[in-house]
């Protein structure tokens, strides 16, 4: 459709014109967009910079997330061309510090019910309160804050992506099945990395394991890249490990600066978990279990590179429509809102078991993926935490804990 | 005196368990298990090409087909000679796929490319396709030869194809994730699974409309453990056995009246089921534990598990 380009041509202008330009051009645009047959999801990314390249093997990716929701309405035609359901993306990428309420109000007045929302927290709200926004499901593909689960749940938010909780939650299973209860965490500076480490302290104190030492990391980040950089890590890193005895190293580095120069370096010869070394995740490319092989495989096709786990959280939202209405049988966007939520609803994501939505927060339930940089090594809830309900709500913030009021 | 003679006479009468021969795909080795089953001993491992599942006897059971999904093939086994003698195309990912009862072509499953491959056997050649949904998976053939259907998995639906113009004649939405798929005796009903769901879904096959539902409950398991996968009918057309993969069950499913009659505990993950010709007795093909059960369903009871290799996906009988 032209409606992208005619938005770009029209961002020189004054606001006002602006605002009110849009409106009129996507209402007469409406019939092209969303005829009866057709379901219109939108996209909503914004640009990122692009993360220090810690090895020479790391990709630059700019699309991650856009090429996950992509494939979702590829798959979701596969069966629409069946039921005579149409699928298609609307696509929009904000501009650094542009705010998203212009852009959810132009999707709801093109008749778009449901956005992949494929940002960070605070964009996310800003969206979810635009006034456009409040009939609407947004999916938050992107940002794992537990608070988006907590104090700052949305009614009209649902979440593919997991929350730091539930990875926090499926690596301490794990570490503890293995017997590795003594844990040495290393926080990075960010307040992302507080974050992560404080669901990692939670899921310690949920799992029977102790954190023996915590402590921040206090070195600027080391580029391991630079002629020779690996004899200043050589001689920096044992120094920082230099702590008592431990078990396994859980470190929070969610901005990947220095997380993946610990492995084969520290003091003590141990494992390196966390958002490095062996990490909990909600997708992997070295995963190829459950049927994996084929949605990897067309991925891989399409975008050129591997599935990252934003990609496979966008594909979850936009295949979660389609799942809903294959079941429904109707493009109906209140029909599928209501459905989605609801007790029936099972979504098949290449982890061996049906996703549903979490009625108290939004969340999605799903396995947690613990990967290896070659190969998965196990996939969690793992045997023997049990639960009342399913063992997928052993991962995360249950009911019970559940401080969210829509 | 009298009653030795007797006894003595009746283990002569009563025929020894037919010579049959067991085989079973190894998906992980790479190997296809050769199994005696009159004494269920493993007698051979047969190697063929990357990452084998399904499985089938030629119309005069002296070969065997092996889908090989890596390797984009399938290789012909001589089963007298115990050895690849052949390969077929398949189009890619092959997965599933089943020998048409003209014996000339095989119908394959594209698990990556969203079609069905329609093969000459003689000729090895790819002589036909026909699109379906996503990551085709489930292949049958009914008895009279003219409708062949296929599960798709990510689209959730049976399509069914008319086996002379390789045209759709329907396509039929079932529960998520659907795996296997089979006509039952008579070719009026046809049966799918669904993994995800766990269900059995159960059509018409003239009227395509839904006749049956089947639902499992596994003592002691949640819902989402309990998933359908491999079925097999007894020739009788009274029952269907039903795999239900991490549930370690195999179901035994009147097919009259839809329930349940019992479960079966087998090893973990039964992929595919198998009846022996006698009907006597059913193999499964358990991929984690690594080993096939056999189930004497006389005496309705699981007699012996044994390791035939790593990741047992597909089991065929033959002679």
């Amino acid at each position: 459709m032209a409606i992208s380009n005619i938005q770009l041509g029209l961002l020189d202008l004054s606001r006002t014109t602006l605002a009110l330009a849009f409106v009129g051009l996507l209402a007469v645009a409406v019939p092209a967009l969303a005829g009866p047959q057709t379901m219109v999801i939108g996209y909503l990314g914004e640009q990122r910079k692009l993360p220090l390249s810690l090895g020479p093997l790391d990709e630059a990716v700019t699309d991650d997330g856009l090429q996950g929701a992509r494939l979702g309405i590829a798959d979701d035609a596969g069966t629409g061309r069946f039921l005579g359901q149409q699928f298609r993306l609307q696509e929009k990428v904000l501009k650094p510090g542009e705010a998203p309420a212009e852009a959810v109000n132009a999707f709801a007045a093109a008749g778009i019910s449901f956005i992949v929302a494929d940002l960070d927290a605070a964009q996310l709200l800003q969206a979810s309160a635009a006034s456009g926004a409040q009939r609407m499901t947004l999916f938050n593909s992107r940002d794992p804050d537990d608070g988006l689960r907590q104090e700052n749940c949305r009614r009209n938010i649902l979440h593919t992506i997991p929350s730091r909780a539930m990875l926090a939650d499926a690596l301490a299973q794990y570490l503890v099945w293995k017997g590795w209860q003594h844990w040495f965490l290393l926080t990075g500076p960010h307040p992302d990395d507080l974050a992560m480490a404080a669901a990692f302290r939670r899921a310690a104190t949920r799992f029977g394991a102790q954190i023996t030492i915590d402590k921040p990391w206090t070195f600027r980040p080391a580029n391991g890249r630079a002629d020779t950089g690996h004899v200043t890590l050589q001689t920096e890193i044992p120094a920082a490990t230099q702590v008592g005895d431990y078990d396994v190293l859980v470190v929070a580095d969610e901005a990947d600066e220095f997380g993946a120069y610990l492995e084969g370096r520290t003091a003590l010869p141990r494992t390196v978990a966390g958002t490095q070394g062996l990490v909990a995740t909600g997708w992997s490319a070295v995963d190829q279990e459950w049927g994996a092989t084929q949605l990897q495989d067309r991925f891989h096709k399409q975008a050129g590179r591997w599935m990252l786990p934003s990609d496979y959280a966008a594909w979850l939202a936009v295949r979660s429509i389609g799942e809903a209405a294959t079941r429904l049988h109707s493009l109906d966007p209140t029909a599928i809102a209501k459905y989605l939520r609801g007790d029936d609803f099972l979504l098949a994501g290449f982890k061996g078991q049906g996703l549903s939505f979490r009625p108290w927060d939004g969340q999605m339930r799903q396995p947690i993926l613990i990967a290896g940089p070659r190969l998965l090594v196990s996939s969690s809830p793992q045997p023997g935490f049990l639960h009342q309900r399913t063992p997928l709500d052993t991962l995360g913030i249950d009911l019970e804990e559940s401080t969210c009021r829509f | 005196m009298q009653i030795l003679i007797t006894l003595v006479l009746m283990l002569i009468l009563v025929p020894p368990a037919a010579a049959e021969t067991i085989y079973v795909s190894n998906e992980q080795d790479n190997t296809v298990a050769v199994v005696d089953g009159a004494t269920m001993t493993l007698q051979a491992a047969i190697d063929v090409g990357r990452r084998p599942r399904g499985m089938a006897l030629s119309v005069d059971k002296k070969t065997l087909f092996v889908a090989e999904g890596d390797d984009n093939r399938i290789d012909v086994v001589d089963l007298a000679k115990r050895q690849v003698v052949g390969q077929l195309p398949s189009g890619a990912d092959p997965e599933f796929f089943v020998v048409h009862p003209d014996g000339k072509r095989l119908f394959v499953a594209n698990e990556n490319d969203n079609q069905v491959s329609v093969v000459d056997i003689a000729g090895a050649k790819i002589i036909g396709t026909v699109d379906v949904g996503v990551e085709p998976e489930g292949m049958a053939v009914s008895a009279d030869g003219r409708a062949v259907a296929c599960t798709s998995e990510t689209t959730s639906m049976v399509h069914l194809i008319d086996a002379a113009t390789l045209e759709l004649i329907d396509n039929l939405l079932v529960d998520t994730r659907p795996r296997a798929v089979a006509f039952s005796v008579d070719g009026k009903q046809l049966w799918v699974s669904s993994e995800i769901r766990g269900t059995v879904t159960v059509f018409d096959t003239a009227t395509r409309a839904q006749t049956g539902k089947i639902e499992f409950e596994v003592p002691g398991i949640r819902r989402e453990g309990v998933q359908a996968v491999g079925i097999e009918m007894s020739r009788d057309g009274a029952t269907a056995y039903v795999a239900l993969g991490p549930a370690n069950r195999i179901a035994e499913v009147d097919t009259k009246t839809f329930t349940v009659r019992r479960l079966y505990l087998v090893g973990q993950r039964p992929w595919h089921v198998a009846l022996s010709d006698d009907q006597k007795q059913l193999i499964s093909a358990n991929g984690n534990s690594g080993d096939i059960s056999f189930i004497d369903l006389e005496n309705q009871e699981v007699v012996k598990s044994l390791p035939v290799g790593r990741g047992p996906w597909g089991v065929v009988i033959g002679p």
